[in-house]
C-alpha cells in the first residue's frame, strides 16, 4: 500500500523548533549581511575565511549563504567531514572485519558509500555481508545484546562531538560485561588538523569558523594556539544560517580592527571550558594515537583516538586481523587538494562526470557534508559560473 | 556528522542507565543523559532541560539566557 499523501506545504503547518527558528529569520541576515558587506568595504583586500566543520559547509550551501558575500570575502571548506578524510585503507579494513563470519557490523549511514579500495561498505552489504545502519552507538550495542552468537562490531567515527557517545557506550558495554561487543575506532581529533593545515604553506587563511559542536566537548581553550602562536582570529560557531553570519561579521570586526582573538559566537551551547563529563569519559576510554592518516592530507601525529588497553576486550583491532594498508586515492581525484581548501570541487575533472553522489570517486562526494556533495546538490557552481545570488532563508 | 538537534527533556525513564526522554518539537525519543548528569546535576533534575541531541545522547545543556542574549544583540542590529 502506498504512503499517505504528505500535506500541502504551508509554513504555518510546520511545528515551531525553539533556538532553531530564531536563529533563521530573514531580518536578522538582511541586518547581517549589510554590516558584513560594510566591513568587507572597509577591509579592501581579499579575505579568506575557512569553516572548518562539514556542518557548516552544509549550512553555507543549503541557504546559499556564500552567493551572496561581498566579491572579496571567500569562504574556504575545510576537512571537517570524518567521512571525507577517511582513507581508503580504513574502509578496507572495516569490510574486511565486517566479512568474517557471525559478525554483524553496525555503522553509521554516513559511511555506507565511501569508497575503498575495490567496493563500499554498502557495496560488502550487498555482497552478503550483514551490515547495518545504526542511528546511534547505542543501536549497535542492543544488537549485540539482541545477538549473543554473533560478534558485533561498531564502526566508530567523528569527531570529538561523537567521541563521548561511543565512549559512554564502551564503558555501558563493561558495566553489563557484554562479551560480544566491539567497537574499530576512527575517531579524529580537530586540533592537531588545524595545525597541520595552519602550516601548509599553500593555505593563506586570514581567520576561521570554529567548529560548534566539537566546541561544545572541548571547549574553546584549545584554540588559543591559533591566535597567540598563528596570529589568526577564530569564531567558533552555531549550525544555523545566522549563527554563520553573525560568526562572518565577528571575524570581520576583528580583523578590521586588527585583532586576533578566540570568541564565542555559540555561547548558547558551548562552554569555556567545554563539557568536563564527556571529556572525562572520552580521556577514560580512548588514547591518543602517535598518529593518524587522513585522506588528503596524510598523516597527523596525535591526531586520531584508539581504545585503551584497559578496554581491549572491546577493540574490534584487537580482535580481528585487519589488513591495515595504506592506499591510494584515485589519481584524478582533488579531495586531497579540496579537503585542505586548496582547489574548489568543480577545479577537478572528474567533478560532476565521472565522480557524482550516486557513483563517489572521492569522499568529498560521499557525504553531505563533503565540499564536493554541497557544490553538486546546491549547483552553486557548475561549469565555474555563478548562479544569481540569491538567499534562501524562508526554509 | 556533528550536527545535533534542540530538544527538551520530558521525563527520565532509566535513572541507573541515564536513559531519558526529549521531545524535538512534538517528537519524542529517547536518549542517553550520561554526558549532563553529575553530582551537581542528578538526572531528576534534568527535566525541562534543554539540550543538544547528537547520535542518541543529550551532549550538553542550552543555556537559555545566552540564547537569549545572543538573539536580542541580533535584534539591536536588525532596529539599528
Amino acid at each position: 500500500m502506498l504512503p499517505p499523501s504528505p500535506a500541502p506545504h504551508s509554513p504555518t503547518l510546520l511545528p515551531i523548533m525553539k533556538y532553531v527558528d530564531e536563529f533563521r529569520e530573514p531580518e536578522k541576515a538582511q541586518a547581517l549581511y549589510r554590516e558584513i558587506a560594510q566591513l568587507c568595504k572597509q577591509i579592501a583586500r581579499p579575505i579568506k575565511i575557512m569553516e572548518v566543520c562539514g556542518g557548516h559547509t552544509h549550512t553555507i550551501f543549503k541557504y546559499g549563504i556564500e552567493a551572496i558575500l561581498p566579491d572579496n570575502l571567500e569562504l574556504i571548506h575545510g576537512p571537517g567531514c570524518p567521512v571525507c578524510v577517511m582513507p581508503k585503507g580504513r574502509i578496507d579494513d572495516a569490510i574486511a572485519i565486517a566479512q568474517n563470519s557471525h559478525t554483524i557490523f553496525a555503522t553509521f549511514g554516513d559511511a555506507m558509500r565511501v569508497p575503498g579500495s575495490k567496493m563500499s561498505l554498502l557495496q560488502a552489504k550487498a555482497q552478503g555481508a550483514d551490515i547495518r545502519m545504526v542511528y546511534s552507538p547505542l543501536d549497535s550495542f542492543k544488537i549485540a545484546r539482541d545477538n549473543p552468537d554473533k560478534e558485533v562490531v561498531f564502526f566508530a567515527l567523528g569527531f570529538e562531538t561523537t567521541a563521548p557517545s561511543t565512549a559512554f557506550t564502551i564503558l555501558q558495554a563493561a558495566a553489563e560485561k557484554v562479551p560480544n561487543f566491539r567497537m574499530f575506532s576512527n575517531h579524529v581529533l580537530v586540533i592537531p588538523a588545524l595545525q597541520a593545515l595552519l602550516n601548509n604553506p599553500d593555505l593563506q587563511l586570514d581567520g576561521f569558523i570554529g567548529p560548534g559542536h566539537v566546541s561544545m566537548v572541548i571547549g574553546i581553550e584549545p584554540y588559543e594556539f591559533i591566535s597567540q602562536q598563528y596570529h589568526k582570529p577564530i569564531v567558533v560557531a552555531g549550525f544555523e544560517p545566522i549563527d554563520i553570519l553573525q560568526s562572518i561579521w565577528m571575524l570581520l570586526r576583528q580583523l578590521g580592527e586588527n585583532r586576533c582573538q578566540v570568541e564565542n559566537q555559540y555561547s548558547r551551547l558551548v562552554e569555556e571550558r567545554g563539557n568536563s563529563v564527556a571529556i572525562e569519559a572520552m580521556n577514560q576510554v580512548f588514547a591518543v594515537r602517535a598518529k593518524f592518516d587522513w585522506r588528503g592530507l596524510g598523516e597527523i601525529p596525535n591526531s586520531g583516538l584508539e581504545i585503551r588497553g584497559e578496554y581491549a576486550q572491546f577493540d574490534a583491532e584487537v580482535k580481528f586481523t585487519i589488513p591495515n594498508l595504506k592506499v591510494a586515492d584515485h589519481k584524478a581525484c582533488k579531495c586531497g587538494e579540496i579537503l585542505k581548501g586548496v582547489l574548489k570541487p568543480w577545479q577537478c575533472k572528474v567533478f560532476g562526470t565521472a565522480c557524482t553522489p550516486e557513483t563517489p570517486i572521492g569522499t568529498c562526494m560521499v557525504s553531505s557534508e563533503g565540499a564536493c556533495a554541497a557544490y553538486y546538490k546546491y549547483r552553486t557552481h557548475i561549469g565555474g559560473g555563478h548562479r544569481e545570488p540569491q538567499m534562501n532563508l524562508t526554509l | 556528522m556533528c550536527l545535533g538537534i534542540p530538544g527538551q527533556i520530558i521525563e527520565i525513564t532509566d535513572i541507573e542507565r541515564k536513559l531519558a526522554v526529549v521531545s524535538i518539537a512534538g517528537v519524542k525519543r529517547q536518549v542517553n543523559i550520561a554526558c549532563i548528569v553529575n553530582e551537581q546535576h542528578p538526572p531528576e533534575t534534568c527535566i525541562g532541560n534543554w539540550v543538544l541531541v547528537h547520535v542518541g545522547f543529550a551532549m550538553n545543556r542550552i543555556n537559555e539566557e545566552e540564547a537569549r542574549e545572543t538573539l536580542k544583540l541580533l535584534q539591536e542590529l536588525v532596529d539599528a
